[in-house]
């Protein structure tokens, strides 16, 4: 199938990725040939396959409840574009207008 | 001694022991010749050289006091920019997403590396977040295919690869999700491992595809690959993919090994429509000289290879869109200096920082696990992974291992696949099963073609039987005499070859 601008807009807001008009139409067309090529995938049959997302065999893995070493909040925090002095700072989540 | 970097790295550490030489000779040397040819191949995007300089005098003075030493102890390595150090070098993933970061802790593999008292003298370039096979999506530029200049070195792991190839250092890590590792191995000329999913902790590796991601060595011979891969395999608690099984001693099975009795499948699949008739050739003169040296070959199908492409790159960009999330300009990584609330500081961010092949993954992915494309996309690559896991598992109920081309090419021209996105995922048409099915894979010098470039044979066998693929490449590479040859850039070095003295 091919994927058109409008679903490519919707999927960049979804990826959280700003594009111009130009990526826009530059991913749509690439999108949609690669998407045709994977649509060889639909001649198979696979009714009866079980998905497969861990090729082998995992158990839960358990430990106790105790706690470990963790990093200092100056060390977490010394890559933050922004900090205050211990929590990452972000911009406006809310506008004025919006309610919670 | 005519050349200290010509020696493999257990012919060093056998120097050292000798008196031969120290580590500090063998890391200036390294240091050098990376300063006489990097800005041409430029496999690193981060060197170390002060730090690294010091530690190959402590490890000097370790062995002179004859203090306990580890199996890397002194040997310069390198490591792919993707995998964490906490030395003040950055690890950028060769994304500008990234530019700046300097992790706060080393990956596993590294603390496994300086535990062995190796050197490490640089990071590596790469395809940005390791996704490519030309290592031409890095956002600091590409890295060059010492064996030509013109030529990509093959991606994602490029920048390990080719240091291996130019002889700046003797071994390197690499990461592989769909023949990162195996893939610019072949285009270079040096051997290169994928191991068993989960042989090896991926602590400290920024995450790609997780069910698929895997770290492995290069180097130019089997020995050394299997010396690289004893000290970075085992258990992790840190990573819970991590298999908690012995780990074999790998020199002792590349040791005087032989092919004697051992069942060669040869998949028909791996010899279809798209291999250069020159690779075919080459590939088969290799199988043929492990049938020469007593191995038995037959014919083998891996029915669903057709479908692993897609199935991989659905699989793998789902995984992508969701582990590249966290780049969001609030912990770590490029914040947009303009921006709006918090939903467009995330949009600007991202759009600034990543590349267009990074963005073009995020989407597929995005897309495939969007509602409504679910069932009909991810959930069928699900699906199909399982039946190409099945052909595998059927295989080798008959045989040791599958042998076929690691690349369709040899080393292909800057630029000649850019703009088809789609041609360039087709280099990976080898190689992608292996991480599907989780099993160990490896890539080893069979050859050059009538242009000198490097070919590579693939060798894969079933999970946990890194072993048995370093003894089939360290016969092949007898065999073939493939590790002899140097990439005629090495030629152009001042001095011959430029010794550190």
């Amino acid at each position: 199938m091919g994927i058109e601008r409008d679903e490519v807009a919707k999927v960049a807001r979804l990826a959280r990725i700003a594009m111009t008009d130009r990526e826009l139409d530059t991913f749509s067309e690439q999108l949609s040939r690669i998407l045709n090529y994977f649509d060889k995938l639909a001649e198979l049959d696979t009714t009866d396959v079980e998905p497969l997302s861990h090729a082998l065999p995992v158990a839960n893995v358990f430990r106790d409840d105790a706690p470990g070493k963790s990093l200092p909040v100056d060390v977490a925090l010394s890559n933050a574009p922004e900090r205050t002095e211990a929590a990452f700072k972000v911009p406006r989540v809310l506008d004025e207008a919006s309610s919670a | 001694m005519a050349d200290l970097l010509d020696l493999t790295a257990i012919e060093m550490l056998a120097a050292l022991e000798r008196g031969e030489t120290t580590s500090r000779d063998l890391v200036a040397a390294s240091l050098q010749r990376i300063d006489a040819l990097d800005g041409r191949v430029r496999a690193f995007l981060s060197l170390r050289p002060e730090k690294a300089l010091a530690e190959a005098q402590a490890a000097d003075a370790r062995r002179a006091a004859g203090e306990p030493l580890g199996p890397l102890a002194g040997i310069p390595v390198a490591v792919k920019d993707n995998m964490c150090t906490a030395d003040g070098l950055p690890t950028t993933c060769a994304s500008r997403i990234l530019a700046d970061f300097r992790a706060p802790y080393d990956a596993a593999v590294v603390s496994a590396l300086r535990g062995a008292g190796a050197v490490i003298v640089g990071k590596t370039n790469l395809d940005e977040f390791a996704m490519g096979s030309s290592t031409e999506n890095s956002g600091f530029g590409p890295t060059r295919n010492p064996w030509d200049l013109d030529r990509v070195p093959g991606g994602s792991s490029g920048g390990s690869a080719a240091a291996v190839a130019a002889r700046m250092v003797p071994v390197a890590l690499g990461s592989d999700t769909g023949g990162s590792i195996r893939l610019p191995a072949s285009l270079c000329g040096v051997v290169g491992l994928k191991p068993t999913y989960g042989r090896v902790s991926r602590y400290g590796l920024v995450a790609y595809a997780s069910s698929l991601d895997q770290i492995g060595p290069f180097a130019r011979t089997a020995e050394d690959a299997a010396l690289m891969l004893q000290v970075v395999a085992g258990h992790d608690p840190r990573d819970a993919t991590s298999v908690d099984r012995g780990v074999p001693d790998y020199l002792a099975a590349v040791c005087g090994a032989d092919v004697k009795g051992l069942r060669i499948g040869v998949p028909k699949e791996f010899f279809g429509e798209g291999l250069d008739a020159e690779v075919e050739r080459l590939v088969r003169a290799a199988v043929s000289a492990c049938q020469d040296a007593g191995a038995t070959v037959r014919e083998v199908s891996l029915p669903h290879t057709a479908y692993a492409i897609e199935t991989y790159y659905l699989v793998a960009t789902a995984e992508a869109s969701s582990n590249l999330a966290r780049y969001d300009g609030v912990h770590y990584g490029h914040r947009s200096a303009e921006h709006g609330d918090m939903i467009d500081m995330y949009c600007r961010s991202r759009a600034e920082g990543f590349g267009d092949e990074v963005k073009r993954r995020i989407m597929l992915g995005t897309f495939a696990l969007s509602s409504g494309y679910y069932d009909a996309y991810y959930l069928k690559a699900l699906k199909v992974r399982r039946l190409i896991k099945q052909d595998f598992d059927a295989v080798f109920a008959q045989v040791d291992c599958v042998v076929g081309p690691t690349s369709p090419t040899a080393a292909f021209r800057f630029g000649e696949k850019t703009a088809d996105p789609l041609s360039m995922y087709l280099s990976d048409i080898y190689t992608i099963s292996a991480n599907l099915a989780t099993i160990p894979g490896l890539s080893v010098p069979c050859g050059f073609t009538v242009a000198g470039l490097p070919v590579g044979l693939q060798v894969m066998s079933d999970i946990f039987t890194e072993g048995r693929l370093l003894g089939i490449a360290a016969v092949v590479g007898q065999a073939t005499g493939a590790r002899h040859r140097q990439p005629p850039l090495l030629d152009t070095l001042a001095g011959g070859k430029g010794v550190a003295r």
